[in-house]
């Protein structure tokens, strides 16, 4: 039945799809997508690459959403959107979400505002609902589109920018969290200094019919590797960056998610948008449960799902993401505990088959660029 | 002599008199990727056959190893809790996990030989 039903839907490809193939990926269904989960060397050799490297992630199955738009647009969108976004300036990207009326996180997103509207990055498996959301607070005035004729590519590591720059002149004086139009092919494509990796690098947008071009040439000029859904997973965890749909959902406000960093100061004050009520109570008076990383004392590894308790055995919550750790050598989570048991350093027991394992609640991120490139 | 066998769920046996040194298959190995952690059982504990035995994970995820036959645990392989990446590198030899009694020498009838588990995991490869 259940293979069946999975079949039903066949799932879509990426312009690379082939590409992967042809590198040996294994591909999985994710997202509604065929996407590669690793290639031949295997996710641990791929998630070292890109932290002494560089490597480069096909994540054309995320949505790209174009609003064409001017500053009257910003009333509209600050609705669901907890951002000021008079205060961004052109060409810069916000980490931000997409809330409900409960202050839930329905979507986690990058918004970049450009001299012709906004651009909004969404998860490939929420994005067609992130668009009629949107749409359907925008109202029929202005005009956003999936674009599914262009694909994303991020290329992650220490050496991304010095290859990108001889690639695309200037692109290494871009800040973190900037963008700018480049020349591709004769065509103007839009290049972000951002990632999901907490490495330095650069997310791609280009037209489909242009990517595998592009990326032969940053293999070409580089030791740049294609690197799998694995390891962005292990990558992201080690950089404390949380997962959609398992460290926050539609459930979940950005005050649990110790996501309140996003949200600029205004906003925490005022409020305006969707689920402000609970979201200002939760500043103010401290939501019930939070997120906070996990190090798990030994090998055992804490998956998602696993129970978590205080030092006097009461359960206090339960891990999110968890898995090992390649740059950390070991296993690393994060998770939800109640408030009080939230400090850095508390002491907790995770519960792993029959196996009660000592954990520290520990600082987010559990790696952090910190040593000489080589 | 020794004889090897191998299970549906991508065990391997070198059976030895009524002794059974039990691991995991070239094939499951490599289907796993890059593992990280095993957990393997105390000598002197009792299995049913299929009764899951030892823990393998990988950087993607957990996995029961099972016993394929019913016994008593003679000895496991600290070597592969200690170097959790000895199951890729020698998954059919040095990766063992662990000794078993063979209890009823029945349940061996129901095990493959290389070239039907080839197959087999041809045509089953998870």
């Amino acid at each position: 039945m259940d293979a069946a039903n999975t079949q039903l839907k066949k799932a879509s490809k990426t312009s690379l799809y082939d590409f992967h193939k042809s590198l040996g990926a294994k591909l999985v269904n994710f997202a509604g997508y065929e996407m590669p989960i690793q290639y031949k060397t295997g996710i641990i050799q791929e998630h070292i690459h890109v932290r002494n490297s560089i490597g480069i992630f096909d994540v054309s199955h995320m949505g790209q959403l174009k609003i064409e738009c001017g500053n009257n647009i910003f009333s509209y969108l600050e609705k669901i959107i907890p951002l000021d976004f008079s205060a961004i300036e052109n060409n810069q990207s916000k980490y931000s979400f997409l809330l409900n009326d409960k202050g839930g996180i329905e979507d986690d997103l990058i918004v970049t505002k450009v001299a012709t509207g906004i651009k909004i990055v969404l998860n490939a498996a929420c994005k067609d609902n992130d668009t009629k959301i949107i749409k359907n607070v925008i109202g029929s005035n202005f005009e956003a589109v999936l674009r599914e004729d262009l694909s994303l590519i991020a290329i992650q590591g220490p050496k991304a920018a010095e290859v990108m720059e001889k690639i695309f002149i200037g692109i290494s004086k871009l800040n973190f969290m900037h963008g700018n139009h480049f020349e591709y092919s004769k065509k103007k494509i839009f290049i972000t200094r951002s990632g999901y990796t907490g490495e330095d690098g650069f997310e791609v947008s280009i037209n489909n019919e242009d990517v595998e071009e592009l990326i032969q040439d940053v293999m070409r000029i580089s030791d740049a590797q294609f690197i799998g859904l694995g390891a962005r997973d292990s990558l992201r965890l080690e950089a404390g960056l949380c997962l959609y749909g398992h460290d926050i959902d539609s459930n979940t406000t950005p005050i649990e998610g110790a996501l309140s960093w996003a949200i600029p100061k205004i906003k925490k004050e005022t409020g305006g948008f969707l689920g402000d009520k609970k979201i200002l109570e939760q500043i103010k008076n401290k939501p019930k449960k939070i997120r906070v990383g996990i190090k798990p004392e030994g090998k055992i590894i804490a998956r998602e799902g696993t129970k978590i308790f205080s030092i006097d055995q009461k359960e206090i919550g339960h891990i999110t993401s968890g898995g090992f750790g390649p740059s950390v050598n070991g296993p690393i989570a994060m998770g939800y505990v109640a408030y009080d048991q939230s400090k850095e350093g508390t002491k907790v027991i995770l519960k792993v088959r029959e196996n009660m394992v000592q954990a520290v609640v520990s600082k987010l991120p559990f790696y952090k660029k910190s040593y000489v490139k080589n | 002599m020794t004889e090897k066998k191998y299970s549906k769920k991508h065990e391997w046996l070198e059976i030895n008199g009524d002794v059974a040194t039990v691991g995991i298959t070239v094939h499951a190995a490599a289907q796993l990727g890059d593992i990280v952690f095993a957990e393997v059982p105390a000598a002197g504990k009792s299995f049913k056959k299929e009764d899951a035995a030892a823990v393998v994970e990988s950087v993607k995820a957990a996995s029961d190893v099972y016993s394929p036959l019913t016994g008593d645990i003679k000895e496991s392989n600290q070597a592969i809790v200690s170097d959790p990446a000895l199951i890729n590198k020698d998954p059919e030899n040095t990766g063992w996990f662990f000794k078993i009694t063979i209890k009823d020498q029945s349940e061996l009838n129901d095990l493959m030989n290389k070239s039907d588990y080839d197959k087999y995991a041809t045509e089953n490869p998870n």
